[in-house]
């Protein structure tokens, strides 16, 4: 088959597409290892929760407004769990080596699933899109998803909001400070608990949010967390651990590798994917945006 | 004086009662319960194995490896395919396979073992081991794919068409033996300075250690004998499928040496043998395994962060000096 | 002769000057000083000499030879042994494996895969153990050690690698009086013993003048003053920047 342009076009819009949900994935698991130094393996269980949620709600309300009250509710339950989590274990090891930290969030994953199971099953579910976003686009004799440009919106837009959150407002200040030097939250004299638990919330606000917006594109199956959170660990390493432009950048080259990937060697795609790792974390172990020093975690 | 040797004669009367119980118990098993436990019992060996020689990397070496599925896996496939694909003999293949573990540990540990960070590390070697497994997925015409190798082909005297208890001989020999070697590893010279740069790798570099080769024989020993594992596994299940590559099962196996105690020689044992029968009774009562596991794990991190090994030990040393005063 | 000469040496951080060319001999068999508040470059100049950062400009011979651009590993083995200002040892091992497994490094046994561990350096270990006066502790895990302890303990190790000059961080840090003596003690007869040179930072005053033969005054990366004891007892410029300083860095 030849690639013509407009092929090649598709594959760079799907490509987008899936680095935006990327972002949302990997800006949610950067800000928690940046400000509170934790590797949270289990975000991929929110995004799960998320997405099961979003079934549930539009399968209540139907059409147009159940999709649009999914996207809104699902993420907000989702970001109250991740409060209670916080609250409840998190917070007992921050003080612990990184072991156990990795142990605990791990630990959380077989929990989540397990509760999502008992909810909602094994079976396979599907989330419909309302009409309005369920056509095809055909672009010179190829079609791909409206929803796809639905996808990249959301996306930007959350990339937008976090970037005047962090640049034009006192937490976000905060926050890249806490970034640059965890110590320094204390010295300042905040509530080192209460950012804590905000970022937390707000990650996992994040990891829901990208749950519930992928939810109408794939079949919702227990695993899914899995298949995703190690690609967003990719993305936030080869970005820089704890930057989330870094987590952007990172998604933004993710996302086009596996679109062209698929394209020319289709089984080894996502090979290319742990090749890039590999090379970043061996040349450029900071990352492409991080800076030296955060090598040391 | 004396007091040593009454503890070395302490040492030897545990040795053979644990050798005696050890080749007792599959004829208990056998004849009081079933088959099935025998299996069991022979499963536990062979992961205590994986995570015993896993350990060398994570307790010793102070490597958080998330690819060791990778040496378990190609243990298990290289023995496989030799024998599925070519007329090597059984013993040769399985010499082969842990060299061949081995040699991935090379290349792996060769990019990973200079990399600093719990986490980098991870997921260094957590990429490569899914490089393996997306080759063992997709290349159908080498690894047969996602179908796995079905009936690979094991000689009658180790057979376990009929009955499980030869090859719980035949492992558990292998295993032994392994242990032994392993042990002597770790209380050799090399283990010594193992745990001193787990501990302090600055003050290690300025007595002079070169670190990165340490780490680097570490992690290749721990491949090969991971491989081992693997290539048991094999001939336990008599077929395999990519799954045993994918990153669970580097996750599982990490779990095992947390469980059981990763500062403590037998504790990756003690965790296999706990998370193996969990998994076959708890599985048998509920489909919610997944939430006893994770349960247990949280309630390990926040108050045993030493692991039941670890908390066994504490008990133990206690009495003993209670038995003392 | 001089076992240790710096010449011009300078390093500087982001634009601060740490150490701002530097000349500095170390006769051999002596043991100097090098004194000065907080943050007047001592301990980047540790760091210079053994390695530890890379020097901007100048050069560092050690007997003779050029060891400015060597790897901190090759700077030990060739003689150079260094104790930290936060002192630095191998907190879960037992005080016994600390000696054990630097002999085991510095005399290159440390790739013994399956020999047993009792036949290697046990006696030469005991006697360090002893040396330090550590010897009834030897089978406790030196992280549970009081904080004098530490600090000869990991005076210990910088002699287990059987060097030929010590570089000492703040030797004395956190020890009572009646412990700071002892180790001062400790370290003339060592050195006496093994025919040692020695360079330490200090902030005790008394210490330092008990017995250096030679001390060098630091402040803000460079030399203000250097000679024998009494002479910087003398010197005014020393007065004024010492004035109210004792007490060690906390870094």
């Amino acid at each position: 088959m030849g690639f013509d342009a407009s092929m090649l076009f598709v594959q760079f819009i799907s490509g987008l597409s899936r680095a935006m949900i990327l972002f949302l994935m990997s800006s949610g698991l950067t800000l928690v290892f940046g400000v509170m130094g934790v590797v949270n393996f289990a975000h991929g269980a929110f995004y799960m929760i998320g997405a099961y949620l979003a079934f549930t709600l539009t399968e209540i309300l139907t059409g147009f407004v159940g999709f649009w009250v999914a996207l809104l509710i699902a993420p907000t339950i989702v970001c109250l769990i991740g409060g209670l989590v916080e609250v409840l274990l998190l917070r007992r090891i921050y003080e612990k080596e990184h072991l156990l930290q990795i142990l605990l969030t791990y630990a959380l994953i077989f929990v989540f699933n397990d509760i999502i199971k008992m909810i909602w099953g094994v079976d396979l579910r599907i989330v419909s899109l309302p009409p309005a976003l369920g056509g095809f686009f055909t672009f010179f004799g190829h079609s791909f998803p409206v929803y796809y440009f639905f996808i990249i919106g959301v996306g930007g837009t959350v990339a937008l909001l976090l970037w005047l959150l962090l640049k034009k407002t006192r937490f976000g200040k905060l926050l890249r400070a806490s970034a640059e030097r965890r110590d320094m939250v204390g010295l300042l004299g905040y509530n080192v608990g209460g950012l804590f638990t905000l970022v937390f919330v707000m990650a996992t606000w994040l990891g829901g949010l990208s749950g519930a917006v992928i939810a109408p594109t794939v079949r919702l199956s227990l695993g899914m967390d899995m298949e995703i959170i190690i690609e967003c660990f990719i993305v936030v390493i080869v970005g820089g651990l704890g930057n989330i432009w870094g987590a952007l950048l990172g998604a933004l080259i993710a996302g086009q590798i596996y679109a062209f990937g698929i394209l020319f060697v289709p089984k080894y795609a996502m090979a290319f994917l742990f090749i890039l790792a590999a090379v970043i974390i061996i040349f450029r172990p900071y990352g492409l945006l991080g800076k030296p020093a955060q090598a040391r975690g | 004086m004396q007091a040593e040797r009454k503890n070395s004669a302490a040492k030897w009367l545990y040795g053979a009662i644990t050798a005696l119980v050890l080749i007792i118990l599959p004829f208990v098993l056998e004849k009081g319960f079933s088959e099935y436990y025998l299996y069991l019992a022979t499963k536990i060996m062979v992961w205590a194995l994986f995570a015993m020689s896993f350990n060398l990397a994570l307790g010793y070496g102070g490597m958080m490896s998330f690819g060791h599925a990778a040496f378990f896996g190609i243990g298990a496939y290289t023995c496989s395919l030799l024998l599925v694909k070519t007329s090597c003999p059984l013993p040769l293949a399985f010499v082969i396979a842990p060299f061949v573990a081995a040699g991935a540990g090379v290349i792996i540990g060769f990019f990973s073992v200079r990399i600093k960070g719990v986490f980098y590390f991870a997921t260094i070697t957590l990429s490569f081991a899914q490089l393996a497994y997306i080759l063992a997925f997709k290349w159908r015409s080498f690894t047969f794919g996602d179908d796995g190798i079905q009936g690979i082909p094991i000689p009658a005297l180790i057979s376990t068409d009929e009955t499980y208890i030869n090859y719980y001989f035949f492992a558990l020999i292998i295993i032994v033996i392994c242990i032994y070697v392993l042990w002597k590893i770790v209380k050799s010279p090399f283990g010594l300075m193992l745990r001193s740069l787990r501990e302090n790798p600055e003050r290690a570099t300025f007595v002079g250690m070169k670190v990165e080769n340490y780490r680097l024989i570490a992690f290749v020993i721990s491949a090969f004998f991971s491989g081992i594992a693997g290539v048991l596994y094999a001939f336990l299940e008599t077929a395999i499928s990519p799954d045993i590559l994918f990153w669970s099962m580097s996750g599982e196996v990490i779990l095992m040496g947390l469980l059981g105690g990763m500062h403590i020689f037998l504790g990756p044992a003690l965790g296999a043998t706990i998370m193996v029968l969990l998994n076959s009774f708890i599985t048998s009562y509920t489909e919610y395994w997944g939430m006893v596991l994770g349960i247990a794990l949280i309630l390990i991190v926040l108050f045993f962060p030493k692991g039941v090994g670890g908390l066994m030990l504490e008990q133990y040393q206690k009495w003993m000096k209670r038995k003392g005063v | 002769m001089a076992i240790l000469e710096i010449k011009g040496l300078r390093k500087s951080f982001g634009g601060v000057m740490a150490v701002a060319g530097m000349d500095l001999k170390v006769e051999d068999g002596h043991i100097d000083s090098i004194i000065g508040p907080n943050g007047a470059g001592k301990s980047t100049l540790f760091n210079l000499i053994s390695g530890y950062y890379p020097c901007d400009e100048g050069r560092v011979f050690f007997k003779g030879q050029d060891i400015t651009d060597l790897p901190p590993q090759k700077i030990a083995k060739m003689g150079i042994g260094r104790s930290f200002q936060v002192t630095n040892i191998f907190p879960k091992l037992t005080v016994f494996e600390n000696i054990q497994a630097t002999f085991l490094y510095t005399r290159g046994k440390g790739l013994k895969l399956f020999s047993d561990l009792k036949k290697f350096f046990t006696q030469e270990a005991e006697e360090i153990l002893s040396n330090v006066g550590l010897i009834d502790q030897a089978g406790e895990l030196a992280g549970i050690l009081a904080a004098g302890d530490r600090k000869r303990l990991e005076l210990g190790i910088v002699l287990a690698t059987g060097p030929d000059l010590l570089l000492l961080d703040e030797p004395t840090c956190g020890m009572s009086p009646k412990e700071t003596a002892n180790t001062i003690d400790l370290i003339k007869e060592i050195a006496e013993k093994e025919s040692l040179s020695v360079l330490f930072t200090e902030h005790k005053m008394d210490v330092v003048f008990g017995i250096a033969f030679h001390i060098t005054v630091m402040n803000f990366g460079s030399i203000i003053a250097a000679g024998k004891p009494d002479d910087i007892r003398a010197n005014e410029k020393v007065q004024q920047i010492y004035f109210g300083e004792n007490r060690c860095s906390s870094k």
